[in-house]
């Protein structure tokens, strides 16, 4: 906990590539066990600002604080970090070349130095939660899209992370797919997991989310209660986004 | 063609020959034994190198490129000389034990550079996004490298690599410059002692029977890749 009672507080937080400043002075605070939902259109960030939150990007100003500790500064043991911060991307980007198991175990053992045996054990638990154990010494080849990405959430939680990052995770999959790995974030946001979802399933935003930011060129237009950005958004750039998902969900 | 017949495939220089020839190729085999096994060590470090990110790896990325520069560059016959001069400058004398190992440094200094190349593409290759799933999971630069990165990227370029590899095998004939006897020294002894050229064909069909399972090899890999990934595109 840091001491303004947030588990993630991001103050003034500026991202630029090249000329093109892609976040201008994000503020966000994110209390423990809470899922915040960032929503807006491709481009208008939040992809950027997850990579941030787990050091993958480089800020050019700002602070983040993540669990009491300031990451933007310099002698910030990244590795360690991000063994607390599990990121899953809208690309799965299992590593094609080993088993689920393997995938699953990797991190453990070679970043916590977990044994072989522990780590193997505990991925095996984690996939059967999931229906996936039988899946354990498959190539990710072999699965299907939504269980690729069930299996990379699975690889993210395998490190034990206290904040999870999900990155448009469904955006990649057909239609009949994406109920099954929201079904898995839904029972993680149920067991307390602190999350940062960015997300294009309204619906979904608006059952799970504690909190809802709606990102529009690179600041957040709007914060507030799913309720509240859904059912009555105080801003007209909110109330056109929403309007354009509606349309386009009807299309 | 009676003439031209006894000239290359007489069968008495042919059986005459054959051991004399095979003595020299058994340097050729041994040259190319050791310096494959350290093109494959070194070149591999090379790539490494030369992709490490940051301003602090300036000079090392630097010296990589020179490196390879300049040693794909120059023909292998002038890096054998240049290293034997080299050693000369050093007093290390003229043993055979120093030709061997001047012979050895020349053909590894220039292929290492050729393999560091394949070894690069197949690094670039790899989508940065696995390296980014990676480092995203709390593993170190090098352990992305090691455990993500390279697996696949080696499995990539195996056929590339093979083929440098068959290069390799035929230019140790090369080392004969330097005063090597090997194969094609012994080939040249016996046609001058005989005045006939068989002891040639003799040393070509030793090479060819050397590189040809390599190349089948290579064949294989490439054939089997491909049966893969059309089984996994259906």
């Amino acid at each position: 906990m840091s001491a303004n009672g947030h588990f993630v507080s991001l103050q003034g937080v500026t991202k630029r590539f090249g000329d093109l400043e892609v976040l201008h002075g994000i503020d966000l605070d994110v209390a423990e066990h809470n899922v915040v939902c960032l929503i807006g259109a491709s481009g208008s960030g939040k992809s950027t600002l997850l990579r941030c939150i787990n050091l993958l990007e480089q800020v050019e100003a700002g602070t983040i604080v993540v669990d009491g500790q300031t990451i933007t500064g310099t002698k910030v043991d990244v590795n360690r970090l991000r063994q607390k911060i599990g990121i899953v991307f809208q690309a799965y980007n299992l590593f094609p070349h080993m088993t689920v198991l393997q995938n699953v175990t990797l991190a453990p053992r070679k970043a916590l130095g977990i044994s072989r045996d522990k780590a193997e054990a505990h991925a095996r638990a984690l996939l059967r939660q999931i229906g996936l154990e039988e899946k354990a010494d498959e190539f990710p080849d072999r699965l299907s899209g939504g269980q690729q990405q069930r299996v990379a959430i699975v690889r993210a939680l395998a490190t034990g992370p206290k904040l999870m990052l999900l990155d448009e995770i469904t955006s990649a999959l057909d239609p009949q797919l994406i109920g099954e790995v929201l079904e898995l974030v839904r029972e993680l946001a149920d067991s307390g997991m602190t999350m940062i979802v960015a997300t294009h399933e309204m619906s979904f935003a608006r059952e799970v989310a504690s909190k809802v930011c709606f990102l529009d060129a690179g600041v957040i237009r709007e914060e507030g209660t799913p309720e509240q950005i859904f059912s009555s958004p105080r801003e007209e750039r909110t109330r056109e986004f929403l309007a354009r998902v509606l349309e386009a969900g009807r299309l | 063609m009676g003439q031209f017949l006894h000239e290359f495939f007489s069968p008495l220089d042919f059986i005459r020959s054959t051991p004399q020839v095979w003595d020299g190729f058994k340097l050729n085999i041994q040259l190319m034994l050791v310096a494959e096994a350290l093109v494959l060590v070194l070149a591999l470090l090379l790539a490494i190198v030369r992709g490490l990110p940051g301003r602090a790896a300036v000079p090392l990325r630097a010296a990589a490129i020179v490196y390879t520069d300049f040693f794909r560059g120059t023909p292998l016959i002038l890096v054998l000389l240049l290293v034997q001069g080299f050693a000369q400058l050093n007093y290390v004398g003229l043993s055979s034990q120093t030709l061997f190992r001047t012979g050895l440094i020349a053909l590894t200094l220039v292929y290492t550079a050729y393999v560091t190349e394949v070894y690069r593409a197949g690094i670039e290759s790899v989508h940065p996004s696995q390296r980014m799933a990676a480092r995203s999971l709390g593993l170190s630069y090098m352990q992305a490298m090691r455990y993500v990165v390279l697996p696949q990227a080696i499995r990539r370029v195996i056929p590339p690599l093979l083929n440098d590899f068959i290069g390799l095998q035929k230019d140790t004939a090369l080392v004969t410059i330097i005063g090597l006897t090997e194969a094609v020294a012994q080939a040249g002894f016996y046609s001058s002692n005989y005045l006939n050229d068989t002891a040639y064909m003799v040393a070509a069909i030793f090479f060819i029977f050397l590189t040809i399972p390599l190349a089948r090899f290579t064949d294989y890999i490439i054939k089997e890749r491909e049966r893969r990934e059309r089984a996994q595109a259906v």
